[in-house]
């Protein structure tokens, strides 16, 4: 019961991560490589704001997503926007590079040794909820990115933003062409998927060890989610990403050797079974 | 074309100083090292440059193949010829079972699904038995070469690296420039035109990805001879991003692109790894950056580029340059 709620809890990394690549290759077509980095930067930046300027862990929550949002921002205001009209490897390339670059300087500046950070007061302990205990700080991060992912669900599909939002995946320039400040709205896109992987790196934070090289680790398995989900819907890739977390902490109970490479070999199955992913659409 | 004459003088040149470079005071051994991964970038070029296909998953080619021939040399007592084969053939198996897969969708998935099979082979390598784990395989002696050549001297290990770097130079080039070859041009230039040409494009690309395995096999099997050591870096994902950094720097579809990257990223990560540390990483990073942003035909594209542009000029105003 233990590894199927630590399950949940990689799946909720997974959902919100793959949330946020969706969000990005719809409007920029690029796949955001450096998403594991943001990540790893979010978990960092918490750290070291509790370590160097005292900031609890609520305050991390929301300043961490605001400080790499903002590097997001200048990411694609002096890179990625040079990019676009070529072809999306290019994309791919260049985040993955970045990715190199932010891995290395935490690398040289923090070493590769995890750093621990302390779970949140108010969430410790757990809670015996009749069949299992349960640890309140885990309950909170399904639920804190539960609540993440169905708010942007919203914000996509129930507000006028999100309206230009979906009309400019379908075709920036028409939608230019209406008014709509498009490389604004690109910038931002950016800016809060940077945010969201910032966020999840900060509920991250007090279940695993904060290292430099946390976030290259989860990329590769949040890209075969993505491929596994299919990039077109929201929802999809919220569940494919729960999914996947549960199935592979019951492998961690029932075959742990497996367990590293489960989402990989479900990834082969679904691309076998149904090429264009669980929810994509047949291109 | 007059062009040609000078491309043959450079290969010519090329060929001398590989022959002559254990008299020149080039350590032999950073040469065939440097040898290696450039085959593996021209086979990995062999995909990208000239298919149009991005496999974000060569390592795994390239470092199990280097797994499989330590294993059947110190384990098995193996010939080396025979271990070489043995890494290529695996690594051409590997490259059937994942192109069949990633071959299923196309430009960015497919880069997404290499990267994750690739990742998967790392799994297996870190806890199979046979891999020896964190230390990897050490000490593969290099045995005798079809019963007569004595690999253990640097001399003779190194002439037999450069004529099989030579002889898969030429292969490529030869690949590429058959009608197989333009096959594949066709199909990265404008894929739906090859399928509407009746072309089956999903068996060529196939066939360009297990070449392209095999020949990536092969440079990480020589790899393990040479440097009588296989480990996980040789299966990590970095090793396919620094792949594609090589023929991204040297020039995506050329020819002589690879090896120029290779050379360079070889060469400073000799060079930097014991002064600067995590900043390799750093740098090879910012390599990327830059080729994306600034050049993305790459050093030797860029100077192919260049040349054109000046022959295109030269019969109008023959006074210029």
């Amino acid at each position: 019961m233990g590894q199927l709620m630590l399950g949940l809890v990689n799946g909720a990394f997974y959902a919100m991560l793959s949330l946020g690549l969706a969000v990005i290759f719809g409007l920029l077509d690029i796949v955001n490589f450096a998403h594991g980095a943001l990540y790893m930067m979010g978990a960092f930046a918490a750290w070291i704001l509790l370590d160097r300027f005292e900031l609890n862990f609520w305050l991390a929550l929301i300043v961490a997503p605001l400080i790499v949002g903002a590097l997001g921002v200048a990411i694609e205001r002096s890179m990625l926007k040079h990019l676009y009209g070529l072809d999306p490897l290019y994309g791919l390339l260049l985040t993955f590079g970045l990715s190199l670059i932010f891995e290395g300087l935490f690398r040289e500046q923090y070493g590769v040794s995890g750093k621990s950070y302390p779970v949140p007061e108010l969430l410790s302990g757990a809670t015996d909820i009749g069949f299992m205990v349960l640890p309140n700080y885990r309950a909170f991060v399904v639920f804190a990115s539960l609540v993440v992912c169905l708010g942007t669900w919203l914000l996509i599909e129930r507000t006028r933003l999100g309206a230009y939002l979906r009309a400019g995946t379908e075709n920036a320039r028409l939608v230019q062409a209406f008014g709509v400040n498009v490389p604004l709205m690109v910038m931002l896109t950016y800016g809060a998927g940077a945010g969201l992987a910032a966020m999840a790196g900060v509920l991250a934070a007090p279940v695993i060890q904060v290292t430099p090289l946390m976030g290259s680790n989860l990329i590769i398995v949040v890209f075969a989610v993505v491929v596994i989900g299919g990039m077109g819907s929201i929802l999809g890739s919220v569940l494919t990403g729960l999914g996947l977390g549960v199935i592979e902490g019951m492998t961690r109970v029932f075959y742990p050797e497996a367990s590293s490479v489960v989402v990989f070999v479900v990834m082969v199955i679904v691309l076998i079974l149904r090429p264009a992913g669980l929810f994509g659409k047949e291109t | 074309m007059h062009n040609n004459k000078l491309v043959r003088a450079t290969y010519l040149v090329l060929l001398v100083v590989l022959l002559a470079a254990p008299f020149i005071g080039l350590y032999p051994v950073f040469v065939m090292k440097l040898l290696c991964f450039a085959l593996f970038a021209c086979a990995f070029n062999l995909l990208l440059g000239f298919t149009g296909l991005l496999s974000f998953g060569h390592a795994a080619f390239f470092g199990f193949a280097a797994y499989v021939t330590g294993y059947a040399i110190r384990v098995k007592g193996w010939p080396p010829e025979l271990a070489l084969l043995a890494g290529a053939a695996v690594a051409a198996a590997i490259g059937l079972v994942f192109g069949l897969v990633a071959i299923r969708r196309q430009g960015i998935y497919f880069a997404m699904i290499t990267l994750a099979l690739a990742q998967m082979v790392f799994f297996v390598c870190l806890q199979a038995p046979f891999t020896g784990g964190e230390d990897g395989l050490q000490g593969v002696p290099r045995g005798t070469l079809f019963g007569v050549l004595p690999l253990a001297s640097d001399t003779v290990m190194y002439y037999v690296t450069a004529a099989i770097f030579v002889a898969c130079f030429l292969g490529i080039a030869r690949i590429v420039t058959s009608p197989f070859g333009q096959v594949l041009k066709m199909i990265r230039e404008n894929e739906p035109r090859a399928v509407s040409l009746g072309y089956e494009v999903d068996r060529y690309k196939l066939v360009a990805f297990v070449l392209s395995a095999a020949l990536a096999g092969l440079a990480g099997s020589l790899k393990t001879l040479v440097m009588g050591f296989a480990s996980l870096s040789d299966v990590h994902w970095s090793m396919s991003g620094e792949v594609i950094l090589m023929s991204l720097l040297g020039g995506v579809g050329t020819f002589f692109g690879p090896v120029f990257g290779a050379g360079v990223v070889i060469g400073l990560q000799d060079m930097l790894a014991d002064k600067v540390g995590a900043w390799v990483t750093v740098i090879i990073g910012a390599i990327f950056v830059v080729c994306v942003l600034a050049f993305r035909k790459g050093v030797v594209g860029e100077l192919q580029a260049f040349l054109e542009r000046r022959r295109a000029r030269a019969p109008h105003s023959p006074a210029r340059l």
